[in-house]
């Protein structure tokens, strides 16, 4: 009786979990055009690299490693894909090409994933070297950290359906926007377009659920991950291609280590000069034609 | 932002919270209690039916029990009310209860198997039916033996509610997620605030069931 009691209820806890699963668990990945595929770029490792003025450096050097945090949940900047390990995107392209300025190759870079909450901690303590996940750089932040960059100048725009008339913010009104709990973007909808209404999950990926089902009308955050969304989602999906804010992405580095912050600066600077970060932004995020380099901030 | 502002976020944050509790706890106190009902009834479908039930949800994560009310009942065309926050705060609710009326019913349970079968016995005697013997013999004493235990599980419901921000709710760790974006250089300090404000909350949930304890408690 107790056997019979136990597998009756975990067919249910079966059934439970398929039904739960089918409805949120993220769908399949439609297979990516292989035409429209860009190469993997290539980064040219600067053996000679040297900077013993910056302690981060030195460490790192010493150690063999460079720990960089990176997001693992935003297709097309950085993400880890279902089966496997290592993340993949703008952010880590820009991490890769970074870190070969300052000397070390793509394999003695360890990833590890900072989410808002542990971005600023980590660099406080020196769990990673540097946060390349998305960071937008503002006053706040920079009591704590040091950003190096901008590396790119996102704005926050609206993910729609394909056939939908959203044109822009402005026709927000009265309708169901998806964004991330506590993000930037989720804040902005509440402030200034208060007759939208929004939903907030903990993943841009139970928004995309949303936004399928017809549950909610539009996703909104940055433009550049939205563009991962409308790539993973060809056909079904489409960026409005509006931004309304400005959201300049640094890469976060511990507080007062200038030396580091220059040679990130310089690498950026390099990088956006001998055309890998074009290279980088098309093998990620598609075509860069109409998009602008960011000049760089040496505050 | 400043101090002001960071402690209106986290008032609103916790008035959020003690809300979808109150509601949860309500709901749950009747639906566990219909439960323990159930499994000592002399009816053998509602005993089985009431096991099921409880062997189900309480062996499934809270977190797939919200999943499933988030976004399957949606699904299935089941919705209240017309905004999705209202509709959010519902289906937490229902998810809260659901959940937590199962070790409350467990808890009950227990609670019913102290007292002696001779009592029961006693009130059928006396032409008691068995849901007047339930509500009027046994269930008040019950109540009384499992304050201690009972509070635990009200505890714990209490801190459970932080799953719901996942889902679309405003309560306290939503509150927590908007302060830390805006001060990145107050991460900790905001971390400590939201720990305390628990701890807070579950201090005066744990004086109120010491005080029901010493007033009501029968001592076998």
């Amino acid at each position: 009786m107790k056997k019979l009691r136990l597998s009756i209820a975990s067919v249910a806890i079966g059934l439970l979990t398929l039904s739960g699963c089918g409805q949120g668990g993220t769908p399949d990945a439609p297979a990516e055009g292989d035409g429209a595929q860009a190469e993997a770029p290539e980064y040219t490792v600067n053996d000679s690299a040297d900077f013993k003025d910056s302690k981060t450096w030195k460490a790192a050097k010493d150690a063999g490693e460079l720990k960089v945090g990176v997001k693992y949940d935003q297709p097309g900047l950085g993400n880890v894909k279902a089966g496997s390990e290592q993340p993949e995107g703008f952010d880590i392209e820009i991490a890769k090409m970074v870190a070969a300025q300052l000397g070390f190759s793509p394999d003695q870079i360890k990833y590890t994933e900072t989410v808002s909450a542990n971005r600023e901690p980590f660099l406080q303590q020196g769990n990673i070297d540097m946060v390349v996940a998305t960071y937008t750089i503002n006053d706040e932040r920079k009591k704590v950290v040091d950003f190096a960059g901008p590396y790119y100048v996102a704005g926050q725009d609206l993910l729609v359906a394909e056939d939908s008339d959203i044109a822009g913010p402005d026709d927000l009104d009265g309708k169901k926007v998806c964004s991330v709990d506590g993000s930037t973007p989720a804040q902005n909808i509440e402030e200034k377009y208060t007759k939208a209404e929004l939903v907030a999950y903990d993943t841009y990926s139970k928004c995309v659920t949303d936004l399928q089902s017809g549950s909610v009308d539009a996703v909104t955050t940055d433009d550049a991950i939205l563009r991962g969304y409308a790539k993973q989602y060809e056909g079904e999906f489409k960026v409005v291609g509006q931004p309304f804010t400005e959201e300049p992405y640094g890469v976060g580095l511990p507080k007062g280590d200038d030396a580091m912050r220059d040679a990130v600066n310089d690498a950026l600077q390099k990088g956006m000069d001998d055309g890998d970060w074009k290279k980088a932004f098309e093998y990620t995020l598609g075509s860069a034609d109409d998009v602008e380099m960011p000049e760089i901030d040496r505050y | 932002m400043d101090f002001p502002q960071l402690l209106e976020m986290f008032l609103s944050g916790i008035w959020g919270t003690v809300k979808l509790f109150t509601v949860a706890l309500i709901g749950a106190l009747i639906l566990g209690t219909i439960l323990a009902g159930m499994r000592v009834s002399p009816t053998p479908v509602l005993r089985i039916a009431a096991s099921t039930y409880i062997n189900v949800v309480r062996n499934t994560p809270l977190t797939l029990v919200m999943f499933f009310c988030a976004f399957g009942l949606p699904f299935l065309d089941i919705r209240f009310g017309s905004t999705s926050s209202f509709n959010s705060f519902i289906y937490a609710t229902l998810a809260l209860t659901a959940y937590t009326a199962c070790f409350v019913a467990e808890t009950l349970k227990s609670g019913i198997s102290t007292i002696p079968v001779g009592q029961a016995e006693a009130a059928r005697a006396v032409g008691l039916t068995f849901g007047q013997t339930l509500s009027q013999v046994v269930l008040p004493q019950a109540f009384r033996t499992v304050i201690p235990p009972l509070g635990s599980v009200i505890i714990a419901l209490l801190k459970n509610t932080s799953i719901a921000s996942a889902f679309n709710n405003r309560e306290l760790i939503s509150a927590m997620r908007n302060a830390i974006e805006v001060r990145g250089d107050l991460v900790i300090p905001l971390l400590f605030g939201t720990a305390l404000a628990y701890l807070i909350l579950a201090l005066i949930l744990g004086r109120v069931f010491d005080y029901l304890e010493r007033k009501l408690v029968i001592l076998r």
